[in-house]
């Protein structure tokens, strides 16, 4: 039964990536609409991140002195000035242990 | 123009600091999966069936809080629906293709690969093999997705939870945003988008992944129209 479940749940992602590449032409999205989807990274990814970083495992908001906020200030301010990615990721993550690890152990 | 050879190659390496968060977080898929009872052989084949890190774990996490199929699958098809996004923006890229390729390489269609890949298309839209980027970023993601959730499962939570991993998934999405912040329009949506996720956090099936996107795309249209 599970094994049907992840079948159904397989396709039905599978059609969520297919459908917009494989059925839509470039003539049916308009000058607007394209405009706008311009956007979608900005759009989007910040509803991964924020969640990840605001609210905790236990589905309620994090203390505004959480180690998850101070580290993705700095991951914000690495990662705009080094333009790197390994950069941005690393020192947020050094950031968020030194505080889990040394400043609040 | 680059041969397709030397897209792909570029695709791999565009992607490839990403991996420094997809590892653990596959790691950590694997393991949960087993922790939460499930046959290993059903853990790893959703990552080949699903392959979609967090939709994989709600799935079996709503599947063990005893929710029924229904709920699991729904839950599934909205975190995943996101992706009716990136395809919507990869179309203009991909329309050339033949039928069967788009139905091919939209299989390796993925949050980080289409951030990447997205990027590169903007820069080098004449392009003629302009796929073969999207199928190096796809494949790698697929390749490393399939040995980290196998990891996970076999050897158990190895990478110990304290060290709070979990944390590299937002840093590796600021890492992808954080140069449009310097754009004011940018980073209103960004921002819009955020307090939605935040506010719509307990709508049910996580549909605040869904939710808070369609409102910061509803707001950039309308500055889109005060910029006129």
């Amino acid at each position: 039964m599970t094994w049907f479940t992840i079948i159904i749940a397989g396709i039905l992602t599978y059609f969520t990536r297919m459908t917009m590449i494989a059925l839509i032409d470039r003539d049916m999205l308009g000058d607007k609409i394209k405009a706008v989807l311009e956007y979608v990274p900005s759009a989007v990814f910040p509803a991964i991140i924020f969640p990840a970083i605001f609210i905790n495992d236990y589905g309620t908001f994090v203390q505004m002195n959480d180690p998850k906020i101070f580290g993705a200030i700095v991951a914000v301010i690495v990662g705009y000035f080094s333009k790197n990615i390994i950069a941005t990721i690393i020192s947020g993550l050094i950031s968020y242990w030194f505080l889990i690890f040394i400043v609040f152990n | 123009m680059l041969s397709k050879k030397q897209l792909f190659t570029r695709g791999m390496l565009d992607i490839s600091p990403h991996m420094l968060s997809v590892i653990p977080f596959g790691i950590i898929c694997g393991a949960i999966g087993v922790e939460l009872g499930f046959d290993p052989y059903l853990v790893y084949a959703m990552s080949i069936i699903i392959f979609g890190g967090a939709s994989q774990i709600v799935f079996l996490q709503v599947l063990s809080g005893g929710a029924s199929s229904l709920v699991a699958v729904t839950s599934v098809g909205i975190i995943n629906s996101r992706h009716l996004l990136y395809g919507a923006v990869l179309s203009e890229y991909l329309e050339k293709l033949s039928l069967i390729k788009k139905l091919l390489i939209s299989y390796f269609v993925v949050d980080q690969g289409f951030a990447e890949s997205n990027k590169f298309f903007k820069k080098n839209k004449n392009e003629q093999y302009l796929h073969y980027h999207l199928i190096g970023t796809g494949c790698t993601m697929w390749v490393c997705w399939q040995i980290s959730t196998l990891s996970g499962i076999i050897l158990g939570s190895f990478v110990p939870a304290e060290l709070g991993l979990k944390f590299t998934i937002p840093l590796t999405f600021i890492a992808i945003v954080v140069q449009d912040l310097k754009k004011i329009d940018h980073l209103i949506v960004m921002i819009t988008c955020g307090l939605s996720s935040l506010l719509f956090f307990d709508a049910p099936f996580k549909s605040y992944i869904i939710i808070a996107p369609v409102i910061a795309l509803f707001v950039a249209s309308l500055l889109l129209r005060l910029k006129k």
